[in-house]
């Protein structure tokens, strides 16, 4: 966990009373709409359908148990009980009102929680992995680097109105959690053959109606230099990125339509005027932060604890364990994801009930440190497993032992039409009865890995172009249709998917997903060629085939 | 950008003028007398060009109450009944299509 100094307790204050005077005079009629909406946006407040939607940062993915305690708070006493976990280690309020806002950001203040450029044109919440400092065969812990980010980019006056909004994203491990090549900078760290650590750094990606993958601009960036070149990166964008176009003002299609050479010409020579200035780290700043970051005094344990070997008799509790529990750094410890994709349920919802009985589980058998992933799932991060029955009893009572991490149905969905006044269709429904569908624990195993990700417009965030199999949700003379991609993938191998033909209606999406696991399950070459793999191999027309030769 | 009182209305049916309440974000509609309503059934319901523009112009000119007014389709059924004239106006009068998260 990361500590906050006095300098950051005294900004997010500062922030909450600045925001609860614009509220008053935006209530009092002394704000327009038009001069309130951007500083709502900058304070994650956003309107949607019915209501406000209020999108609270959780830096890195890392939460405290006091700070998801609170975050229930928020939603049983402003909201309507519940939260909804996004693709961005964020957490959405949807039901909150305007004139609640300022109470409910001050509480979210005394636990080091704020809203603070969830919206607008500037730098989004940097985001990591959700296994960092815990994963085996990382480099190093990333959010020490994604904590300088975010105190470099919050409030930077230079960086507040970008061309568009901005999203960083760091990995330290060879096995992408954070997505990295469908981020505006995608920052790897990794070492050189000299043995010294830095960062691969890529630039460019990005879902929404264009998608573009990102491409590498500099192979190895030492870390003392990666606040010079971030700003660089971000200089170049500001001064040419698009202001006359929305959709064409990410930096992807800057980058896309200088090409990559060009515009990383543009970055070096920026960067080499500017690289050997303030921003350059000394290792007693990064030490500084690194300081401020505890880590859990682990106990030296057995990976096979007797607890453990005797619950493995329990067929529902081996599967859960071979399904939700990863390896850990530490001998006698795991990684336990939470999957937060019942069937039947929303993706990425958890009720007040349920987080404030997971800071409980997590100060039982975690050391108090809860993790938010972008598959729109939580995690304990260090918990040991000899521990692991007990824990697994408590989150089947509480419907968090669902073993399907990375199956089928953990599918990635956004609020679609269901909130959403961008949305062109609904993607709730979809996921929920596809999590019917596929609710036998036999079969999705059987299946193996598989990511459906949905989106109720082209906007993406239900990263539907990056899915393994994709559904996009367009509308046509007043109907829902969908169009279904496959063969995208969102980790180190990045890749978006291939439409397989025309759009379907809202009540045979579930049959066409059906139809395409089918054609999956007859193809593959062996039991262990995952869904990928066999788009890979085969392309798209066996399953182009199957799913519209009847129709 | 332009204001939404100089973009070209076109209205194909009966129409009202929809919005969000500012201070709670509540869904609401312009009725017949200068003010809002959280009813359908009560709101002002428009079938000229012209109405609708005057009726947005009213509208829009209320900032403190109501954000982004614009005119959405109405079906009015036979009976005198008024529906949203399509799933997007549906949800926002009736609310989410799913069961809220609840707890246990």
């Amino acid at each position: 966990m990361y500590a906050y100094d006095e300098i950051d307790r005294t900004l997010i204050n500062e922030r909450v009373s600045e925001f609860r005077d614009q509220v008053k005079r935006r209530l009092a009629g002394e704000l327009t709409e038009d001069e309130f909406k951007m500083l709502r946006l900058m304070n994650g407040v956003y309107l949607q359908l019915h209501a406000y939607m209020f999108r609270v940062a959780i830096p890195y993915g890392t939460l405290s148990s006091p700070q998801l305690r609170k975050m229930a708070h928020v939603a049983r006493r402003y909201d309507r009980g519940y939260g909804h976990f996004t693709t961005r280690q964020n957490i959405q309020f949807n039901w909150i009102k305007l004139a609640d806002l300022p109470d409910a950001l001050e509480d979210l203040a005394s636990v080091g929680i704020h809203a603070m450029q969830t919206s607008g044109n500037c730098t989004r919440n940097v985001t990591t992995d959700q296994w960092a400092g815990v994963a085996p065969g990382e480099v190093e812990d990333p959010r020490i680097w994604a904590e300088l980010l975010r105190q470099y980019s919050t409030m930077h006056p230079e960086f507040s109105f970008l061309p568009r909004k901005f999203k960083i994203a760091i990995t330290a491990s060879a096995y992408d959690r954070a997505a990295i090549k469908v981020h505006d900078i995608g920052l790897r760290i990794h070492k050189n053959e000299a043995g010294e650590t830095g960062f691969e750094v890529l630039v460019g990606g990005g879902l929404g109606r264009t998608p573009f993958i990102g491409r590498v601009i500099k192979p190895f960036v030492h870390g003392r230099d990666i606040l010079s070149y971030v700003e660089s990166i971000l200089r170049v964008y500001n001064q040419y990125g698009r202001r006359d176009n929305i959709y064409k003002a990410r930096i992807k299609i800057l980058v896309h339509e200088l090409g990559i050479e060009k515009f990383a010409a543009e970055v070096e020579d920026e960067w080499l005027a500017t690289r050997d200035s303030a921003l350059t780290l000394d290792s007693e700043v990064v030490e500084d932060i690194r300081s401020r970051f505890s880590y859990p005094h682990y106990q030296k344990l057995s990976d096979t604890p007797d607890e453990l070997t005797a619950a493995s008799a329990d067929p529902h509790f081996a599967r859960w364990l071979k399904n939700s529990v990863a390896p850990h750094q530490r001998t006698g410890y795991a990684i336990v994801t939470l999957s937060l994709k019942p069937v039947g349920g929303p993706p990425g919802d958890a009720t007040a009930d349920q987080m404030d009985a997971v800071a409980d589980l997590a100060d039982k058998y975690s050391f108090g440190e809860i993790r938010v992933g972008h598959e729109q799932n939580l995690a304990l991060p260090s918990v040991a497993r000899r521990d692991l029955p007990a824990l697994w009893r408590q989150l089947d009572k509480l419907g968090l032992a669902t073993p399907n991490v990375n199956l089928v149905t953990d599918i990635i969905a956004c609020p679609g039409l269901d909130y959403c006044s961008l949305a062109n269709t609904r993607s709730i429904p979809i996921a929920q009865e596809l999590t019917r569908r596929f609710a036998n624990n036999d079969l999705a195993e059987l299946i193996g890995r598989l990511h459906i990700n949905i989106s109720g417009c082209i906007n993406a965030c239900g990263h539907h172009h990056v899915g393994h199999i994709g559904i996009l949700g367009v509308e046509k003379n007043g109907e829902e249709f969908f169009q279904i991609t496959i063969g995208g993938r969102a980790d180190e191998h990045a890749v978006v998917g291939t439409l397989i033909g025309p759009a379907v209606p809202f009540a045979e999406v579930a049959d066409v997903i059906e139809d395409i696991v089918e054609a999956y399950l007859a193809l593959r070459a062996r039991p262990d060629e995952l869904f990928v793999q066999t788009v890979e191999r085969l392309g798209v027309e066996p399953f182009k085939e199957r799913v519209y030769a009847t129709r | 950008m332009t204001s939404p009182l100089q973009q070209k209305i076109k209205i194909t049916g009966p129409s009202v003028v929809t919005a969000n309440r500012t201070w709670d974000g509540v869904v609401i509609y312009r009725d017949a007398h200068n003010g809002w309503t959280t009813d359908l059934a009560q709101a002002a319901i428009v079938r000229t060009a012209d109405d609708a523009r005057a009726l947005l112009a009213e509208s829009t000119a209320d900032d403190v109450g109501a954000i982004g007014p614009y005119i959405a389709p109405v079906a009015v059924n036979d009976n005198g009944t008024v529906e949203p004239g399509n799933l997007r106006e549906q949800i926002r009068r009736k609310g989410v299509t799913i069961d809220l998260p609840a707890s246990a």
